[in-house]
């Protein structure tokens, strides 16, 4: 399990980032926490042959919460997520969904920035920001420029992003209503069969407002407006949610793997729709 | 090949320099470089936490992180955390309560466990469980190692209590 040889760079600021991407092009490549690239690098899955350390970039771990939304820098790691009292209470689907991720070990270096730039159809945390509708900011040579979540990712490992920009930050409104990050997985620590991200609004015993997104059920994240579309105007009653688990399923395109068939995928990702936007609703 | 670099990391203490290539994984510098072979390799996948060190305040697998990026960073193994003439209050509590049986998962589910304990003094069958879900035992006696890392939580209490 050794990988292929690399020179190893940790520049002080973005600037260098920047310069080191524009020098080596596609041989070079960003490191937050290293656990989905450096796995990859061992398996020489990944080859890079110049490795560039974000640690000491500054102003990359920020988390700041305004009275109406929520920037999180690319360095905060999921163990920040979890331990930010402030957050808990802004977007406590944040730290749902982060407790479910890995396990403690992995999640004290694992980062948004790298969960959500890595494309990998397992990652949790793309979902989740498309349920949140939020932006992400990247730079490079011409400057920052904003990518909506919903459009960032376009297949497995292939993103808006451009080789030679780094991802700074994901921000995205303060979460309204009722939230629930549900996730079937086979063991703790393991990547999804299915998960789900739902936040939902209820004014007067009606849903007036969803957001619905699923994980590992196609080779992207699966933003579903036609299930959360299914809720409104319901009072998310049995045929409610029977419609919106059907508008999902005809949004998602499970392939079989070693968690299963499609069917059966199907079959989860109903039970685990429905298990989110129940609980969702009753914290609406 | 890239040429080996100079590097400088701290374990338990005690301020290590040697050359490198970046692409070591830290485990191999800890065993086979510094001769510090209490972390053990078990899966070499990041998934059993055999590997288990602390690296400024963070459970890390030392599996999944190049020598390079822990290059100016301070480490503790199990040898920095306690010894046969002064043991841990929690390996002290593996011995009593039977929390290892062929001991190979132990240096990395004490060494993850000194950091719950830090964060979480008192924790619950519950949280412990959920804390150490990053640490493999083959020999499978969690419920043991549940109990001695319980029995550590109450002597540490004690003894914090006791000084205060
Ligand atoms: C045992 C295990 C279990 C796991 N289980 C889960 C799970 O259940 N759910 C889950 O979501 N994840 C899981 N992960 C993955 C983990 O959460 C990763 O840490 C995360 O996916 C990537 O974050 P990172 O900071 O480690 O990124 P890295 O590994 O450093 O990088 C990942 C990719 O993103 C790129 N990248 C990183 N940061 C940036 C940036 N700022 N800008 C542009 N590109 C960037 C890198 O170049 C690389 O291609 C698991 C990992 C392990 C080892
Ligand atoms: S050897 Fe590092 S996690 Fe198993
Ligand atoms: S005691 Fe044998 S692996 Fe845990």
């Amino acid at each position: 399990m050794i990988p292929a040889a690399f020179e190893y760079h940790r520049p002080k600021d973005m600037a260098g980032v920047l310069s080191i991407l524009a020098e080596h092009g596609d041989d070079a490549r960003v490191v937050a926490g290293g656990h989905s690239l450096i796995p990859m690098m061992k398996l020489r899955m990944a080859d890079v042959p110049h490795l560039i350390d974000l640690q000491d970039v500054g102003g990359l771990s920020g988390i700041e919460i305004s009275t109406d939304s929520i920037r999180l820098g690319a360095m905060v790691t999921q163990h920040d997520l979890i331990n930010h009292a402030g957050l808990e209470e802004a977007a406590p689907i944040l730290r749902e969904a982060a407790l479910q991720i890995a396990d403690p070990q992995v999640r004290y270096m694992g980062t948004i920035g790298g969960n959500v730039a890595n494309g990998d159809p397992g990652n949790d945390m793309p979902g989740l920001m498309q349920c949140l509708d939020a932006t992400f900011t990247v730079v490079g040579p011409d400057g920052e420029r904003q990518v909506p979540a919903r459009e960032f990712y376009e297949a497995a490992y292939v993103t808006a992003r451009e080789d030679d920009e780094v991802l700074t930050s994901v921000h995205f409104a303060l979460p309204k209503g009722g939230y629930a990050y549900e996730k079937q997985k086979r063991k703790i620590g393991d990547y999804a069969t299915a998960a789900a991200a739902v936040q939902i609004i209820k004014e007067n015993g009606t849903c007036t407002a969803a957001s619905i997104a699923m994980t590992n059920l196609s080779d992207t994240p699966i933003f579903s407006e036609a299930a959360g579309a299914a809720l409104i105007g319901s009072a998310v009653d049995a045929a409610a949610l029977d419609a919106a688990v059907a508008a999902m399923t005809g949004d998602i395109d499970p392939t079989e793997d070693n968690r299963g068939p499609v069917a059966f995928k199907k079959h989860v990702s109903g039970v685990i729709l429905r298990r989110a936007i129940e609980r969702a609703w009753s914290r609406a | 090949m890239t040429k080996k670099q100079h590097y400088t990391i701290t374990v338990n203490g005690k301020q290590e320099e040697f050359l490198a290539e970046p692409r070591e994984l830290l485990i191999y510098t800890l065993r086979e470089r510094l001769n510090i072979t209490g972390p053990h390799i078990g899966c070499e996948t990041s998934h059993c936490g055999a590997c288990t060190v602390t690296i400024d305040g963070k459970s890390v697998k030392s599996c999944t992180m190049f020598v390079a990026q822990a290059d100016g960073k301070e480490i503790t193994t199990i040898e920095g955390i306690g010894g046969p003439d002064a043991l841990h209050p929690l390996q002290a509590a593996f011995k009593e309560h039977h929390g290892l049986q062929c001991g190979y998962c132990t240096p990395g589910m004490i060494t993850r466990a000194t950091k719950l304990l830090e964060e979480n003094p008192n924790p619950t069958e519950e949280e412990i469980r959920f804390g150490m879900a990053g640490n493999i035992c083959r020999c499978t006696g969690y419920q043991n190692i549940v109990k001695s890392i319980q029995a550590a939580a109450a002597e540490m209490n004690a003894a914090k209590e006791a000084a205060e």
